[in-house]
């Protein structure tokens, strides 16, 4: 600041140097005290059921973020609950909440595995090395990475056999949730806010856009890059620069509901992503695209404890209900909902993911041909797609 | 189109918005430095600002006229209490005013208390109800360019404006403020005359966490509707430079405000115009600005020379005069 040094260690008011040096020595030792006990406190564990000695198996989730988050982990934890009723005396589970992906995810999985859990699921991208190292490091316990790419991507020999990913075909549910969008657009402009310019979210933006223009070929998707998955004060920027540039309905593909704030003092209708806003936002909702982990989980574990270890590389669908819309608000009309649970229905009729791709060709913002009439996309195909649709405005690169 | 949604007008209403809790935290620091006490507890006040207004704003049931003022004057209290336990520590027992504000906000910054209490008191991501929304002053608000940019703010906003003068007047042309910059300038001199330099310092580093208080508010009863852990991202930190950016003087830390207000929002509206610019760039430019402040006055016979109190963060001992 403006001080030199000098200043700091000799401050010629104070009785002597020696002095200062040792208060600022104590004063170091009571904040690193301080510090550790609020870390200590914020990554707590906290154990539900209790152990039956009939055998259950005892499994543990780590999330990255609070239970109570309104979003991501607390569908996690929502997942959880409903494997620990479904499965009952068979299940001890534990989770470790707010863990930081770093150094500390390995440090997390250690203490699990000593705990006795033989089950770990990672619930963030984040966590997916520390996993496969732990994997390797302990043959006997499973672990399980949601939206890890490596199995899609790398194949099965790319990993260690004990380690398992699942994830849900999120742009399936993106591409109903656009007819609404499509439809509620005015001025033909949809702005989105998205996170991070990485295959998950393009593919996903990609699938809203032609959701959009299935019902409006006129509408255009404007994308504005936040580079946070979740920053409220970031969040509500780029919402009112998407307003400010024309954007007459807005979808924000964040974890926090700040956009609807935006959309509601312009009285314009937004969709949000993974959590049910209807509530808050009753006069601009629209709905949003979420996830039902909890079938997947109890179907794991249960796979599991009867000895029928696989690694199913699992793309929830439509079909399965694993991926599903919010509720309606009252600006989606009784023909867009109804629109929207035929398509719906002839997703979930399909038993797969994607049946819209290749409905006719598809053209990248060059006017390529990325996807031809009639042609299927692989899990592999959407877990490198990198570029965007024809009718998106923004760079799919960031 | 109208003249309002042209590219100027949109920054500069942006500007003052985003400017706002950083004309709040500047000010405060200014009124503590101007007594001869720097706390690098700012961003550290702020947050427990904000999550004590957030707290009382999301739990109380009320008129929101009640509300808002009574979750307002949660947070100043809060920062307040901050700012009292730095000042016993850098004025009572002398401690390096550095080190005491730097753990003052680890203490209670975003890897700390903040975060803590919001958790322990659930602010979840469900968005709270009561907040400061844009006021459509005089109903001038569609008036071409000064209307989005001066009349469509916050009642927050308004305040800070009002602060600011009163601080002018305050710190310039009264006598409390003659002896404020005395204490500041020499503490020595300004004992021997009579003034109660001890006093004086309690005071307006205390007043100066309030004001970090309302800055914390301004994020979590304005600017965002749901609580996030470290929600003013830097904010603090900004400010402090803001002061030494303005010359210590109230009406110049006010433009700098603006300017970084301005520089935040700046990336996301050339974004959605389609005009392609680096955004991390953009979005480092504040801080990179900050750093070109700080070195430039980090000579200290320059910072003297821009208005830099003499005695800044040195305690003051009677006896050694």
């Amino acid at each position: 600041m403006v001080i030199t040094n000098e200043e700091i260690m000799v401050s010629p008011g104070s009785s002597s140097p020696r002095r200062t040096v040792r208060r600022a020595g104590i004063a170091t030792i009571a904040l690193v005290a301080v510090l550790g006990l609020f870390t200590a406190a914020c990554s707590s564990s906290k154990s539900s059921d209790s152990a039956k000695p009939s055998g259950p198996t005892k499994a543990a989730w780590i999330y990255v973020g609070p239970v109570n988050d309104g979003g991501w982990t607390q569908a996690h934890d929502n997942g959880r609950k409903e494997a620990a009723t479904a499965l009952g005396d068979n299940l001890i589970s534990t989770y470790k909440e707010n863990v930081p992906e770093g150094p500390e995810t390995a440090q997390v999985i250690d203490d699990l595995v000593k705990d006795g859990n033989t089950v770990i699921f990672g619930t963030s991208y984040g966590f997916k090395d520390a996993m496969q190292a732990a994997a390797k490091k302990y043959p006997d316990v499973k672990f399980v990475q949601a939206t890890g790419d490596d199995i899609t991507v790398n194949g099965v020999s790319s990993v260690p056999s004990n380690y398992d990913e699942y994830w849900g075909a999120g742009e399936d549910t993106l591409y109903l949730t656009g007819i609404a969008a499509g439809k509620a657009t005015k001025n033909n402009v949809i702005g989105v806010e998205a996170p991070f310019p990485i295959p998950e979210i393009i593919r996903q933006i990609n699938g809203f856009a032609l959701g959009a223009q299935s019902v409006n070929p006129d509408a255009t998707v404007k994308v504005v890059w936040t580079k946070a998955w979740f920053d409220p004060a970031v969040e509500r920027q780029a919402a009112e620069s998407l307003v400010a540039a024309g954007a007459d309905v807005i979808f924000s593909h964040q974890d926090s509901p700040t956009a609807g704030e935006v959309a509601k003092a312009n009285n314009l209708p937004w969709l949000g992503y993974d959590s049910d806003q209807s509530a808050a936002y009753p006069s601009v909702w629209l709905t949003a695209a979420t996830y039902d982990w909890g079938p997947y989980y109890t179907a794991k574990i249960n796979s599991i404890r009867d000895g029928k270890w696989s690694q199913q590389n699992y793309y929830g669908t439509i079909g399965d209900q694993f991926t599903s819309i919010a509720p309606f608000g009252s600006l989606v009309s009784a023909e867009t909902q109804s629109a929207i649970r035929a398509e719906q229905a002839k997703a979930a009729a399909t038993k797969s993911f994607g049946w819209y791709w290749g409905l006719e060709d598809r053209m990248d913002q060059d006017g390529k041909v990325v996807i031809t009439k009639g042609q299927t996309l692989s899990q592999k195909d959407l877990y490198t797609m990198s570029y965007f649709v024809m009718g998106i405005d923004g760079n799919p690169k960031g | 189109m109208s003249v309002n949604d042209n590219l100027f007008v949109i920054i500069l209403a942006s500007a003052i918005f985003y400017g706002t809790p950083l004309v709040f935290a500047a000010l405060g620091e200014l009124l503590s430095e101007r007594s001869g006490v720097i706390n690098l507890g700012v961003e550290g006040m702020m947050l427990l600002g904000a999550v004590c207004s957030a707290v009382v704003a999301a739990n109380l049931d009320g008129p929101a006229a009640l509300v808002l003022p009574l979750a307002l004057l949660a947070g100043m209290a809060a920062a307040a209490l901050g700012a009292a336990i730095h000042a016993f520590l850098v004025i009572t027992l002398r401690v390096n005013q550095i080190i005491s504000g730097l753990a003052l906000t680890i203490f209670a910054g975003a890897a700390g208390l903040s975060s803590y209490l919001a958790n322990v008191w659930g602010l979840g991501r469900n968005p709270s109800l009561n907040q400061f929304g844009r006021m459509d002053l005089f109903g001038l608000k569609d008036v071409p360019v000064v209307g989005p940019i001066l009349f469509d703010q916050t009642l927050l906003t308004y305040l800070s404006w009002l602060l600011v003068g009163l601080a002018m007047v305050y710190l310039f042309r009264t006598r409390m403020g003659l002896h404020l910059r005395a204490v500041g300038e020499s503490p020595q001199t300004a004992d021997s005359v009579g003034i109660p330099v001890t006093r004086y310092r309690y005071g307006h580093v205390i007043v100066g966490g309030m004001f970090a208080g309302i800055a914390g508010a301004c994020y979590s009863l304005t600017i965002v509707p749901t609580w996030a852990n470290g929600l003013t991202s830097g904010a603090g930190w900004i400010a402090l430079a803001l002061v030494i950016f303005g010359f210590w003087r109230p009406d110049l830390t006010l433009v700098g405000a603006y300017l970084f207000g301005a520089l935040s929002s700046l990336s996301f509206t050339l974004q959605a115009r389609g005009i392609d610019v680096p955004s991390a760039l953009l979005n480092a430019l504040p801080y990179l600005a900050t750093i070109v402040v700080l070195v430039l006055v980090s000579n200290s016979r320059l910072s003297r020379r821009l208005g830099s109190p003499a005695a800044l963060g040195r305690p003051y001992e009677r006896e050694e005069r």
